[in-house]
Parts: C-alpha cells; structure tokens; sequence
C-alpha cells in the first residue's frame, strides 16, 4: 500500500531578552552553575512571578508576522510535574486561552511555494538543567543547574500539515530566518535556541483520517529533524506493511547512530493538571501595544525575497540567498545601490560567499571586515573594467584579510593598472600596427594569436593593462579595421 | 498614670518613642520580659525567636514611622532574613529566607521591629493551630481551648499581651476565627492589598496577609503601613489603598446590612448576643440597620475547600527536598527522595489536602470539580456585590462557635472546615472582613463579629469597629489582673 506521511511539528523558540520570563536574572550561558538566579526563578517559598512585558512585546512581533489571531486576554496556566530541574515543580505556560492561534508560516520546499498552517503559539517558561548521575564511591550524584531557569520560550504548534522530511527542513529554515529577522531570537538549534519535536503517523494515500501518531523528542538539529523524521516513517511505514499497529509513543532520536528509543507509551502519558495560574492576571493586549508591535515589524524575509526578484530581477534561488538572513539580505542592498543588482548579487553569491567559507566565518565577520562601502567602491571598479578580472579574484582575499581601501591594497601589492579605455587605446592601436603578421592570422581563424597580441599590449603598458579590456579592445579595432 | 507598657497601645508606644520617651528595646523588653512572658510557656505562641536577634532588630530601628518601636510578631509562613520560616512544617525545618517579605520589609520601613515568628496550623492549613510541627497553640483565655487558626500563635500572642500588633494569612478565615476566639481584632483587607510576596503560599487566589491588633485605631495603623501596591506581586491592588486616617470618625450615616437568616440556626447564643449588642452599639452611634436575607452561596464551603486544596496542591509541589528543606536521608532515586521527603516533612492534615486538590484537577475530573467551584465562586462574588448594594457592611458571626477544646475536632476534619463557615466568603469574593471583639461571656471566653465590606471597604469596617469598641466592651487582656499579682515585679 502506498502511505502518505502525516507531520505535525512542535517548536520552542528562546526569546533573546535580556532578562527572564518572570523575574528580573539576567539570561546568561555558560556563566557559573547557579549564578543567575533569585527566589523566584528558584522557586523559593513565597516568592511570586511577574511578567517580563519585553518578552510580550517580542512574541507580538511574531504572532503580527505569522498572521496569527491574537487574543487580547490570554491565560497562563500551570503545568504540573516533578522534575529536579523544574524549581516549581509545575511550568507557567499557557493552555486553553494562548496569546496566539492560527496563521501560517510561507515555506519555499524544494522550488515549490507552500503555506504551512499553525495551531497555536504561545509563552512559557524555560526549565533548569540536570546533569547526568556522577559516581562517587558507591553513590550516584546528579546536579541540577538553575540559569536557564524560567528563560522565555515561545511553543509555536504546527496543524499535521507537513508530509515530509524536507518539508520539515524547509519549515525549519524559514522559521529560523524569520525570527533571526524579527531579531527576537538567535535560534541556534545547537545551543537550544530552537527547539524542535515532531509528531508522526502514516496513513493510506488519499485518506483524509489521520494514523496513531507519535511524538519524536531530541532533535537537536535541522539534519536531525530531517533524519529522524525519515527513520520514523521508515519505521511506521515497515511495521504497517507487516500488519503491526503503531503505539502511541514518545520516542527519542539519536542522531549519532540513526536510532528511535521509545520513551514512554500512552499509558504512561503524565496528567499535567492544568489550571489557571493563580499568581498572574490575563496577560492584556492592547491595541496601542500591537500598533507598536507592528510598526517596529521589519521587512518579513519572504516578503524581502520576493522583492529581489521583482525589484532586481534576480532569480528566486539568488534571491533566497541573499534573502536568508536580514545581515546579509541589507548587504546586498548596500552594496548594490548605485551598481547592476544582479552583477553584485553574482559578486556576493559567488565570490564573497566562498571567502567566508573558506575561512570558517559567519556572514557577521564578513560585512564587519569588508563594510559595503568598501566592497561597492571595489565591485564599482570591477563593473567599470578597472580592475582586471583574474586579479578581481584575487582582490577579495586582500578584501578578507587586510586592512585598507581599494588603492591602498594596489599599491601594497605592487599593481598599478592602465585602467580606462581610453588610456589602453593607444597601445592597442600601436600593437596592431607594428604586428600586421598575427593580425592577419587571427583574422584567418588562428584564435590562438589573440594571446600574443594581448602579451604585446601587456609589454607596451608596462603590465599596467587589465587583459580582458585588452583583448576587448583589440577584437574592437580589428573589426573596426577590417 | 499611664497604662503599663505592656498593655499599651501600638499608638502610644510608637508616640513615646518618637518623641524619645522610651526606646525601642524598652517597648519589646516591656512584654517579652514582663507579666506576658509568664503565658507564653502555657500558651506557646511563638516559634522562632532570640534574644539577640530581637535585640539587634530594636537597635536597628528607626525612632520614626507609622509604628516605630512598635514590637511586632510575624507568622511563621511570612518570610523574615533573621528567623528560620518554616511554616511550621517538618519539610522546612532549619530554612532561612533569604529575603524579607514585602510586608515584613514595609513594617521594618514603619519603624517596627520584627520579634519572631508565631505559631500556626502546617502551612496554614487548619482552624486551631494544633497541626503544627512545633506543637499547639493554646487559647490564653482558656488553656483547655484553641486560639483557632491557623493563625493562632499571632493572635495569641496580641491577646495576652506579648505584642501590640501581629501579622497573620488568611485563605478561609485564618485571622479572623483566631482573632475571635482570643478576643482581638483580625483584619482581612481587599485581596490584593498587602502584597503576597514573601508569603508562602497556600491557595494563591484566597491568600491575604491580614493584621492582629487589641486596638481598632493600631490595625488602622498598620494596614496604612503595609497597604500598597507592590511590583513583586503581580495580583497586588495598582490602585490607591483606602484612606483609613477616619477610623474614628464615627458611623453616622452608615448602613450596615443584618443577615438574621445566617445565625438563626447553629450559632452559639453567646456569639447571637454579642452580635446584637453591636449592632445597637452601631445604632446609637448613628449607624442604620438593614435586615436582610442573605444565603452566600449554599456551595461556599465545598467551592472553598476545592479552590484552595487545588491550589495548594500545586503550590506545595515546590518543597521536594531538593533545593531546599527536608531531604529524606534513605532516598535511592529521585523519585523515593521525592516520595520520601514529602511523606516524611507533610504532616496529615497537609497530605490530605494535597491529595485532595490534586484528585480536584485530574484529568477527567477537572470539569466537574475545579471548574465547577470556580463557577460558584463567580456566583458568590455577585451576591457579595449584590448585598453590598444596599448597605455599607454587613454583621455576621465571624465563627459559628465559641473557641473549643484542644483535640475536640481534631480528628473529624469536615467539623473543622465546616467551623470556617463565616469567613471563607470574603475569600472566595476578594473582599475584606474584620473580625470585632464584643467581651467575654460569664465563663470568661471572648465573643466576636464579623464586619465584611466591599472591595475597597477597610475605612467603613474600622470606623463601624470603632464605634463598637467606643460603645460596647473594649477589648482586654485575658485575666489581666491575675497575671500582674502573680508577677513579682522584678524588673
Ligand atoms: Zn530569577
């Protein structure tokens, strides 16, 4: 039987505010264990929470971008369970009255235009961290670790609308930019920024009811959400074409060697107990509070990408990636004012963006040591045939790694360039009149002569002339002469 | 001649030492080393306390403010830097604070100085104070009876004489009933009114810090000192505290609302008698009666007990052993350290209601149970509003009983809850109570009534407890006058 996959994802989004959800420690990694924390993040007695109304003012932009409806009287609930690094003992986070429902996320996959809808977005609380038993002796030891403790997180719920893994991938990768535009999370998938589950079931082709799902945690990376989304359809897909019965199920995915662990089953699913949260009131939006959301909204990427396309006339694939992230996407626009767009865009994608992978950078390092006036005066030069091409290439390693303008980098290594036409004409015209010989041949169709006749400008200039306007010049006036 | 130290009023010692008259370490020594100090052996108010720490603190404060020198005992669920807060549970044996309270900061700020830390029912779950780790709190008036609860070590501890003002929580009644049976005034503002902050939690939604004092005009005091918006408690009231400066501008005018339905059955004809003699001490001071039937919520009680067991069932979760408290020593896993730890620092009255409130918001019981109570409480709320419509406060009983016997309920926890008949409305409705004292019957118990307002109402329930005061019986110390012969006089 043929099947068709079924994927509903969960995302958690760490919100880049400067202090937690609902208290005033600062969010800070990779300080000292325990060190960014108070009585409320701790969960100590008496001690209550209160809102970070930054944290509400990013999660609008989102909500905005996204379309989604917005409630102007949310709820935070409390879910309850034991976990040693929940300091409560219960997560503030939002049930059946979330500041968010619905809106869709426009996902490119594959070339193809998709709309992904959502079911909901909303706010929580970040848990601590455990460490794994340490043995001393003949005691295990495990430790937990409060500065991720009560971190803002968005929980962003997909419909089941995604079917496959690439599908995943392409959502994965336009969220990511969106919010890195938003500027409202770094979204490291690495570092925990996002967060990924994704809920699985498989059903016949063309059937409109859904399978028994279940729910794939640990995946730490859009690979891994890739992956361990293929091995799970793999797997449900071999044990319904045997005749097994899917369980409903947690699993976890191991990226390091390709493998699925069940986790917990059905029945042994917590009952979180929620109910409202007792300690803070309806979370209240105000009309003045998303007219300020929206106004602070930038350019949405997909909207940016489409602009390139219609504005530029780059092509959608250039356009995407010069689109991806808003750092590189402004670049581009910087360095393309006043220049052929899609000659800079060619420049950049090719050229500037090898250099950054070769040298390991991030496009960040990149614009800060090569700013966009300094690369549009550089790509001005290349546009006009002031510097020759081979050398141009060059030049983006000087770019990289030295400091200085565009002159300077000439003159530091030793080449002066007859840049102009007008400058290299003369010559031109004098090398064709002394070599009447090779004229002739290349006239014939020895193409190969061109090569000497270039040399002979190259000598009468003093390896001053860019080649390729040499040679231009010269495939002129021959057929001017001819 | 002016009164004794001892017996002085929060007013007139926070006046002698302003004016430089006394200092105060005088005032705290006054009752912690004179006549008081004989009951608390018997009555065992206090939990916390040194000498040291008592002393340090009266050195520390400021000769001014609305209470300054005014010694002040705190309950054992309000979170103070300088004595353990154990809301006197074993899980929480030998935990410091790390941070006073908003309420506890607010009276440091006033002047007073914080004595220590009173006894109360385990997490202020109870109605007489004898589910405390520490042991139970006895009435001073009767050391056979209970002070009620949970607040009893508070209100004791004012009753005899130990301190002028003390500070207690109430989620169903928890400083009015105590502050009735030991014959003091116990207040209960407007949910939200004195910030939550440092106050251990019980049921969030019903909790209110409230104030223990034998004078009407020192609650006043008080609740204008610690009333106020606080950033830290997001629930806390953003708007003004009421004016209660006019505590003592009478009540004329004023209409109190007079529920006779409420005691015509099941109320101690004592507490039936006090609640007639205040209202014509009300009467002849100007106020207006309104009869009136009132039925607030025949559900009140069953809605309470599962708001406030669903909270605390969450609210406890937090004392696990693993940050903090006790941690059973023979854990081999986290969930036996869990199991344990709990099992071992909850007394049974706590692990009832624990299991209760959790049961409450199961899955596939929450509808019939949580949901359900909080609808009566909507309810409930409207017809305070509603009664509130035709008078200004109304006079009820604040208990059903005179105070009873140590051990009497103890073992039957329906009678116990039913006991907070009285006051659970104000908590389930947001609005203030205050509790009156109206004398001593002839066998030398204290009776009481209850005030309720509206939200916002604290100014009308003072000058309507004034008016009492000034009219009927004022308040006054258990056997007084037996305490100061059997008192040698040393000091
Ligand atoms: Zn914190």
């Amino acid at each position: 039987m043929a099947w068709e996959a079924v994927i509903g994802l969960e995302c958690h989004i760490q919100l880049r505010t400067r202090t937690k959800m609902f208290c005033e420690c600062e969010v800070v990694f990779g300080d000292e264990a325990n060190s960014h924390v108070c009585p409320t993040c701790l969960g100590l007695p008496g001690a209550l929470p209160r809102l970070n109304a930054g944290a509400i003012r990013m999660a609008l932009r989102l909500g905005l971008a996204l379309g989604c409806d917005i409630r102007h009287e949310s709820q935070f609930a409390r879910k309850n369970y034991f976990y040693p690094d929940m300091p409560k003992n219960y997560q503030i986070t939002q049930y059946d009255r979330p500041l968010f429902e619905h809106g869709t996320l426009p996902v490119v996959v594959e070339g193809e235009a998709r709309e992904f809808a959502l079911t909901r977005i909303h706010c929580e609380e970040d848990a601590g961290k455990s460490f794994h038993p340490e043995r001393t002796g003949d005691r295990s030891r495990s430790r937990v670790e409060f500065n991720r403790a009560g971190t803002p997180l968005l929980e962003l719920v997909t419909e089941p609308v995604l079917r496959s893994p690439a599908d995943c991938a392409a959502f994965l990768v336009t969220l990511r930019r969106l919010v890195r535009a938003l500027g409202i999370s770094d979204a490291d998938m690495e570092k925990g920024q996002l967060r990924c589950d994704a809920n699985v079931s498989l059903r016949p082709e063309g059937a409109s009811l859904l399978g028994v799902k279940t729910e794939l945690k640990n995946l730490n990376s859009i690979k891994g959400v890739e992956r361990g989304v293929a091995a799970e359809i793999e797997r449900q897909r071999r044990a319904l074409d045997s005749g097994e019965r899917i369980v409903q199920a947690t699993l976890l995915y191991d990226a390091d060697h390709d493998k699925l662990a069940i986790m917990r089953t059905k029945e042994q699913a917590h009952d979180y107990r929620y109910f409202p949260d007792p300690d803070l009131p309806l979370l209240v939006v105000s009309e003045a509070e998303l007219e300020q959301a929206r106004a602070s909204l930038p350019e949405l990427p997909w909207r940016r990408v489409q602009r390139f396309v219609a504005q530029y006339g780059l092509p959608p694939y250039d356009a995407a990636v010069l689109g991806d992230s808003r750092e590189l996407a402004d670049y581009y626009e910087e360095c393309a004012a006043g220049l052929d767009p899609k000659f800079v865009a060619n420049w950049l994608m090719t050229e500037a963006l090898r250099a950054v992978n070769e040298r390991a950078w991030d496009v960040a390092r990149w614009t800060a040591q090569v700013p966009a006036a300094r690369m549009a005066d550089f790509l001005g030069r290349v546009a006009r045939k002031e510097l020759p091409g081979p050398l141009a290439k060059q030049f983006i390693g000087w770019l990289a790694d030295e400091a200085g303008g565009v002159d300077e980098l000439l003159a530091r290594h030793g080449v002066s360039v007859k840049g102009t036409a007008e400058d290299l004409r003369p010559i031109v015209k004098a090398v064709l009149d002394e070599n009447p010989g090779p004229v002739a041949q290349y006239l014939a169709g020895k193409t190969v002569t061109m090569g000497f006749l270039v040399g002979q400008v190259m000598k009468k200039s003093g390896g001053q002339a860019v080649p390729t306007l040499a040679q231009q010049l010269l495939i002129e006036e021959m057929a001017a002469r001819s | 001649m002016s009164r004794p130290l001892w017996k002085e009023s929060a007013a007139a010692i926070s006046a002698r030492v302003r004016a430089g008259e006394i200092t105060a370490v005088e005032a705290m020594d006054a009752g912690w080393d004179g006549p008081a100090s004989l009951w608390e052996h018997d009555v065992h108010a206090v939990v916390h306390t040194d000498r040291e720490a008592r002393h340090a603190a009266a050195e520390a404060a400021p000769a001014r403010g609305l209470l300054a020198g005014v010694p002040v005992l705190v309950k054992d669920n309000l979170c103070t830097v300088d004595y353990p807060t154990t809301c006197c549970s074993r899980i929480l044996a030998g935990y410091h604070a790390p941070y006073d309270a908003t309420v506890v900061r607010r009276l440091r700020e006033a002047g007073a100085v914080i004595v220590g830390k009173g006894n109360m029912d385990e997490f202020a779950m109870g109605s007489s104070t004898e589910f405390s780790c520490y042991g139970p709190t006895r009435n001073p008036w009767d050391l056979s009876r209970v002070p009620g609860g949970s607040s009893g070590g508070p209100a004791a501890a004012v009753a005899y004489g130990l301190v002028p003002v003390a500070l207690g929580s109430d989620t169903g009644g928890s400083v009015r009933q105590p502050a009735a049976f030991c014959g003091v005034y116990g207040l209960k503002p407007t949910y939200g009114r004195l910030s939550r902050y440092g106050l251990v939690a019980f049921g969030s939604s019903l909790d209110q810090v409230g104030i223990f004092a034998r004078h009407a005009g020192d609650v006043a005091t008080t609740f204008a000192a610690l009333a106020g918006w606080d950033e830290y408690d997001a629930t806390s009231r953003p708007a003004p505290a009421p004016d209660v400066s006019n505590w003592d501008a009478g009540v004329t005018g004023l209409r109190f609302g007079w529920p006779a339905n409420l005691w015509a059955n099941g109320v101690d004809g004592a507490i039936v008698d006090a609640l007639e003699r205040s209202a014509n001490a009300l009467e002849r001071a100007g106020g207006t009666r309104v009869p009136m039937e009132f039925l607030p919520g025949e559900y009140a009680v069953a809605a309470y007990y599962l708001v406030a067991t669903a909270e605390a069932s969450s609210n406890l979760a937090r004392f696990d052993g693993v940050r903090y408290g006790l941690r059973s020593s023979d854990a081999t896993d986290v969930r036996s350290l869990y199991v344990r730890s709990r099992s071992e620092g909850f007394g049974p009255e706590v692990r009832r209601r624990i299991l209760l409130g959790t049961y409450a918001l199961s899955s596939g019981y929450y509808d019939a149970y949580y949901l359900q109570a909080q609808r009566a409480r909507t309810r409930i709320r409207r017809e305070y509003a509603r009664a509130f419509e035709s008078c200004d406060f109304l006079l009820l009983p604040a208990a059903p009983t005179l105070p009873f016997r140590v051990g009497e309920k103890v073992d039957d926890p329906l009678a116990m809850y039913l006991s907070d008949v009285f006051t659970i409305g104000a908590n389930l409705a947001g609005t203030p109570g205050l509790s009156v004292p109206v004398g001593v019957t002839p066998e030398g118990l204290p009776t009481a009534v209850q005030l309720l307002g509206p939200q916002d109402g604290e100014g009308a329930l003072l000058r309507a407890a004034r008016a009492i005061e000034v009219n009927g019986d004022v308040a006054r110390l258990p056997r007084e006058h037996e305490v100061e012969a059997s008192w040698p006089g040393k000091r």
